[in-house]
């Protein structure tokens, strides 16, 4: 049944990406054929007669219903179209530019996993020690620290002050540590939190008590019994925490130039480029529904108790 | 509305106490200085004088100027009242209609209740700042995008908190209680579900006012937010940062605001992971 949902879920994504996309195309602020004109040809070299062209071959007059319903349709089909600007089918253009997002956000989320949760199982074991305070003075303060401004603060401090790595590039693997930082600290410092409350609460109960009454060392009963138990509330942030990745990858990618889809995205909504904005949209939600739908599959293997 | 407050002791208890007290002095800190700061010293944001450009502090200006000769003192101070105004604006908004769904949503069940969660769903699954994108290119004007788009993301959340929490109240045999002894829906939500509700609302309110402003300075400092001349916290970052060497305190001066505002707001929605 929670397959079921997701597929709804993924439905209704669908439907809310088409409308409010063809929203956006019907009700720009000014002409989209002059836009996209400009988009197409450079703004020196628009004149009426290139807008009118645009906006014969787009069909962008007319009424609004008939055309919602076909936009909705080769949205259903899978068909996006080409991109307005540069006449290349969209599909092709997104596959390339998902490669370099995928790269920086697994290299975030291995990192943010590296660091958070084994810190948090730490301070978990002891609470109220030194490392517990300590951790969570740190996790408020990255929590209340925007990616951008982390982002900021790692290229002033990092590359132009200490000159360690470079500040923006793509291609070398020098060029993912600084993005994937600004990303991974944030996701750490909730992930940091969810694993030392898990721990916590593990640590408090009954049959961890006999596990230490028996005699194993605390290694082996947060091996055997501890760990297990943490990693079903962590997965399931991980899965939510996949929304605050795509939106630090949009801003993080702007701000380092790095090649990938969150870049393109907004360089698509500023040039009105509603089919390459259409398919960005899309495939991120798709991408949600997918990597929670793994997730709920997962968690089922984890933890069997709740599948009765 | 406090009295509310404080007679939900039924609420589970959270470790907010001193946080809370911390939190709220940090907002009210940095939203006074936005609103009182121009009565103090009289001067305008956006008056250029390029010959004091990265000038120091001096009378007219406390904090010194920027790389165009405009105050910083002044320029933070409108900053400081147009993220807020517009998260507040967007709060209000998304909490009242996360409320009335929500509600709705518990109270009828059914198909009304399956049709909005699933938008909420849907909803849930798009980054936040991908719509808010989206609505500023539809909508006309910056501050009036910002706040439709925001609003559009946030109420989200409270739809989903009164959900959760009116069907557990609306199912407590005290609600049951009351409807036998003939008391009405009005009854019902002042005694029952308010209470309840309340202290869940002003938790998620801090929340999203945190998100809110956050959204709101990401996308001024990658440029697709805010337009030029006004000054915006994230806008007024990335003019500042090639400057920063010459003039590391005026980059400094909008990051401690943000920094400021935001660590009192996630202090005042207390230890709630996300």
């Amino acid at each position: 049944m929670p397959l079921l949902s997701r597929a709804l879920q993924a439905l209704a994504v669908a439907l809310l990406v088409g409308v409010s996309t063809f929203a956006m195309m019907r009700a720009l602020p000014g002409d989209a054929a002059w836009r996209i004109a400009a988009g197409r040809y450079g703004y020196d070299n628009v004149d009426a007669a290139a807008a009118a062209s645009v906006r014969a071959e787009l069909g962008l007059d007319g009424p609004a219903l008939p055309a919602l319903l076909q936009w909705l349709g080769d949205l259903f089909r899978l068909d996006f179209g080409v991109s307005l600007v540069s006449g290349q089918p969209v599909a092709a253009e997104l596959a390339h530019q998902l490669g370099a997002s995928l790269q920086l956000a697994l290299a975030a989320v291995a990192l943010s996993l590296l660091i958070g949760p084994p810190l948090g199982v730490a301070a978990g074991l002891r609470p109220g020690g030194a490392l517990d305070r300590a951790l969570l003075v740190a996790a408020t303060a990255f929590r209340a620290t925007p990616q951008f401004l982390l982002a900021l603060v790692l290229i002033v401090l990092v590359s132009v002050e200490l000159g360690w790595l470079p500040a923006a590039g793509h291609g070398a693997a020098r060029h993912v540590i600084l993005p994937s930082l600004a990303l991974a600290l944030g996701l750490a410092a909730t992930s940091a939190r969810i694993a030392r409350d898990a721990t916590t609460e593990i640590a408090a109960t009954a049959f961890w008590r006999f596990a230490e009454f028996k005699g194993l060392s605390r290694g082996q009963v947060l091996w055997r019994h501890g760990l297990r138990n943490v990693a079903v509330p962590l997965l399931t942030l991980l899965g939510l925490q996949f929304v605050t990745l795509v939106e630090g990858v949009v801003v993080v990618e702007t701000i380092f130039g790095w090649p990938g889809i969150g870049h393109a995205l907004v360089h698509a909504i500023f040039a009105r480029d509603v089919p390459v904005v259409q398919g960005a949209a899309l495939m991120l939600g798709l991408g949600f529904v997918a990597v929670n739908a793994a997730i709920d599959i997962a968690l089922r293997r984890i933890d069997p108790r709740g599948a009765a | 509305m406090s009295g509310a407050l404080a007679a939900s002791g039924a609420a589970p208890p959270r470790r907010r106490a001193g946080g809370f007290a911390v939190g709220a002095a940090l907002v009210l800190v940095t939203l006074g200085f936005g609103v009182l700061a121009p009565l103090v010293v009289a001067g305008d944001p956006f008056t250029q004088s390029l010959t004091k450009a990265l000038g120091g502090p001096d009378a007219a200006a406390p904090f010194g100027y920027d790389h165009l000769g405009r105050s910083l003192f002044h320029r933070l101070a409108h900053a400081l009242r147009l993220s807020p105004a517009i998260a507040a604006a967007a709060v209000a908004t998304a909490g009242a209609a996360g409320l009335l769904l929500g509600g709705l949503a518990a109270a009828r069940g059914g198909w009304v209740d399956r049709a909005l969660t699933l938008v909420a769903d849907a909803l849930l699954a798009l980054p936040g700042l991908l719509l808010v994108l989206i609505v500023l290119a539809i909508m006309p004007g910056t501050a009036l995008g910002f706040w439709a788009g925001l609003s559009l993301v946030l109420w989200v959340e409270f739809f989903r908190l009164t959900r959760a929490t009116s069907r557990a109240v609306l199912a407590s045999p005290a609600v049951e209680a009351s409807r036998l002894l003939g008391f009405g829906p009005l009854y019902v939500l002042r005694r029952h579900l308010w209470p309840e509700i309340a202290p869940v609302m002003l938790t998620a309110a801090a929340f999203g006012a945190a998100t809110a402003i956050m959204a709101i300075a990401a996308l001024g400092f990658v440029s697709v937010g805010m337009r030029a001349p006004t000054p915006e916290l994230g806008l007024m970052m990335v003019e500042l940062l090639p400057y920063w060497r010459e003039a590391p305190f005026a980059l400094l001066t909008p990051v401690i605001a943000t920094f400021t505002l935001l660590l009192g707001l996630i202090l005042m929605a207390g230890d709630r992971a996300r």
